[in-house]
């Protein structure tokens, strides 16, 4: 999952784009190319390549009917519905929030704005087994909102929605930190043309800046929920981890393990990470989208910058 | 994955021309989404942190100091510093071997890499603990062998170091190649005609350049390094006073309903998340302050 300032003055900026080369590596007077990439693969193959190789070679020791009959499984089935669902809605709710916490933090003004745009990474900062017990203490039914939640009959910790509570939190950052940089350097000029022809400000909101910010938002919803599929530490605390009921996909892992069931556990974690695999895919290109989509705007927008 | 905000992304904005009638809205809907805001804010975000330290002193601080002076909780520090000291460092080197590599050379397959190094951000913590388990636990690839040779890795200090260098993998490394793209190579040329020699241009020319980069890098690093819980957990066996980090040991307290002393120890890991807030804030102060300086000089 990569930042949305990553491609930033990339390949764009380089001189040589126009001939991109036929060789391996293009021509720089600039040395150490062959010592830092070297060693950038080297240590990549031994902490990251090779490791993630193992667990796909053991799952090759079981059958396909083997690795069938456990990844499907009713209670892992089971668990899959409760971290996707529940990752979907966190997602969801970080969408909606998220939007209007980087519009407010980018177009109004109010005493402790500072603060609170720096504590937004919290979650990011925050080790997640402290933002478990945290949780869990606020949403426990005597906790300062579990409480008056539970006198109003709803269930918050240890059920599917504390789950959705503790996914919302880890989160919460990536739709805010997506759409804030847009927004920032979205030029008033589009509000103002969109405004002095007539548009209601909810139609400009909705026709010229929702368009706008679109793809990063959705880059900033896709990364919160893979981050959300794969949490755990937040969760566990929090879920009750009642088999088929509040039972993650990653704590099942952990349970097999724990129950020496190797086989069973490897299989549970080739399928997620398959699927963080396939995740990837869409986000590298929402990500290629919003970047892509700013610049050209940036460029339609500044006509004496294009032609100087 | 506090990385996905860049230094070159929230530097780089300019300053933006105060808002008209016509392009913002009534008084009345600003304070109503504000406060919305905020309160999602308050409820989500400084709850959790209030709540920390609030149970961590509820019982007074006398509790409060017994809870981080128990011998467990010593050595729970002591191997959290080992775990980030080492994976820190190595990471750093990493980091800065591929942002050089990445950001200053244009190679074939550049953005299969950047992927790679992307990875281990998508890799769920308990997969990226079993990986390791898988590869050198008693039933794993490399079991056998190490069994023979009497070399312990899983349930013992090296698996936790080796989980936190995965889950810490690309903080650096993520941090530094935008910044490094985004400086070009004219400087370094310009070193190297005047007869610098490449480790000379490195570390007097490149090296300053990124210093702000690198920082933030660091902090972000070190924060999850020794905050990681769900792949290390998995690696390490939970062997008290041996093989427990903090956010275990965190874990262990609170299911031994010592909640006092878990939040003690808690309320240290919630200090080190806020003072790398503090950092960061800092770092990207510098940032904005350097690129507003070089533009004032280009003008």
């Amino acid at each position: 999952m990569r930042g949305p300032g990553l491609r930033k003055g990339g390949l764009e900026a380089s001189p040589f784009r126009d001939h991109m080369p036929l060789t391996f590596r293009k021509r720089s007077i600039l040395p150490g190319f062959g010592l830092a990439l070297g060693y950038t693969i080297f240590y990549l193959c031994l902490v990251v390549l090779i490791p993630l190789a193992a667990t796909f070679l053991k799952t090759a020791s079981l059958s396909w009917d083997q690795f069938w009959h456990i990844a499907t499984s009713s209670r892992a089935l089971a668990s899959y519905r409760l971290s996707f669902g529940a990752s979907l809605v966190g997602a969801f709710i970080n969408l909606f929030f998220g939007l209007l916490v980087a519009w407010v933090l980018v177009r109004y003004k109010f005493p402790g704005k500072r603060l609170f745009d720096s504590m937004v990474d919290l979650p990011f900062a925050l080790p997640t087994a402290v933002a478990g017990i945290a949780l869990t203490t606020i949403y426990a039914p005597n906790g300062w909102l579990g409480k008056p939640l539970a006198s109003l009959g709803i269930k918050s910790a240890y059920s599917p929605l504390g789950v959705t509570i503790a996914l919302t939190f880890i989160g919460l950052p990536f739709v805010v930190r997506s759409v804030q940089p847009v927004l920032e350097d979205m030029d008033k000029e589009l509000e103002e043309a969109s405004a002095s022809l007539g548009a209601t400000r909810w139609q400009t909101f909705s026709r010229v800046v929702l368009p706008t910010i679109f793809p990063a938002a959705m880059a900033g919803f896709a990364m919160a929920f893979a981050r959300a599929v794969g949490e755990y530490g937040s969760v566990v605390f929090i879920s009750g981890n009642m088999p088929m009921k509040t039972e993650i996909t990653p704590l099942l892992i952990i349970t097999k393990l724990d129950q020496y069931d190797y086989a069973g556990a490897t299989a549970i974690a080739v399928v997620m990470l398959v699927f963080s695999l396939v995740l990837l895919l869409p986000i590298n290109l929402l990500q290629k989208w919003s970047g892509a989509r700013k610049q050209r705007l940036a460029q339609a927008l500044t006509p004496e910058e294009a032609v100087a | 994955m506090a990385g996905t905000v860049t230094l070159a992304a929230r530097g780089a904005f300019s300053a933006r021309s105060t808002a008209t009638h016509a392009t913002t809205e009534s008084a009345s809907v600003r304070w109503i989404l504000t406060g919305i805001a905020l309160l999602f804010l308050g409820v989500f975000i400084f709850m959790p942190l209030v709540v920390v330290f609030a149970e961590a002193l509820r019982k007074g601080l006398a509790a409060y100091w017994d809870g981080l002076a128990q011998p467990d909780a010593r050595s729970a520090i002591e191997l959290t510093l080992i775990a980030a000291g080492i994976a820190v460092p190595l990471n750093v080197v990493f980091g800065i071997a591929a942002a050089w590599a990445i950001g200053k050379f244009e190679f074939w397959g550049k953005s299969l890499l950047i992927t790679l190094i992307d990875l281990p951000f998508s890799v769920s913590p308990v997969v990226s603990g079993l990986i390791y388990v898988l590869l050198f636990g008693l039933q794993g690839v490399l079991g056998p062998w190490l069994a023979e040779h009497d070399l312990q890795i899983i349930f013992a200090v090296p698996g936790i170091v080796l989980a936190t260098i995965f889950v810490t993998f690309p903080f650096v490394a993520r941090e530094l190649i935008p910044l490094i793209q985004a400086q070009g190579q004219e400087e370094e040329e310009a070193a190297l005609s005047l007869g610098a020699s490449g480790w000379q241009t490195f570390w007097r020319v490149s090296l300053p350049n990124i210093k702000w980069g690198l920082i933030y890098g660091v902090i972000l690093c070190n924060a999850r390094a020794m905050g990681e819980f769900g792949a290390v957990s998995v690696v390490s066996g939970h062997i008290r006073g041996r093989t427990n980090t903090m956010p275990l040991h965190v874990e262990i307290l609170y299911n031994e309903y010592q909640f006092a002393a878990a939040f003690a120890v808690a309320s240290l890991l919630a200090l080190l998340a806020l003072a790398t807030l503090v950092v960061k804030r800092m770092v990207e102060w510098r940032a904005q302050h350097q690129s507003a300086s070089s533009l004032g000089e280009l003008a």
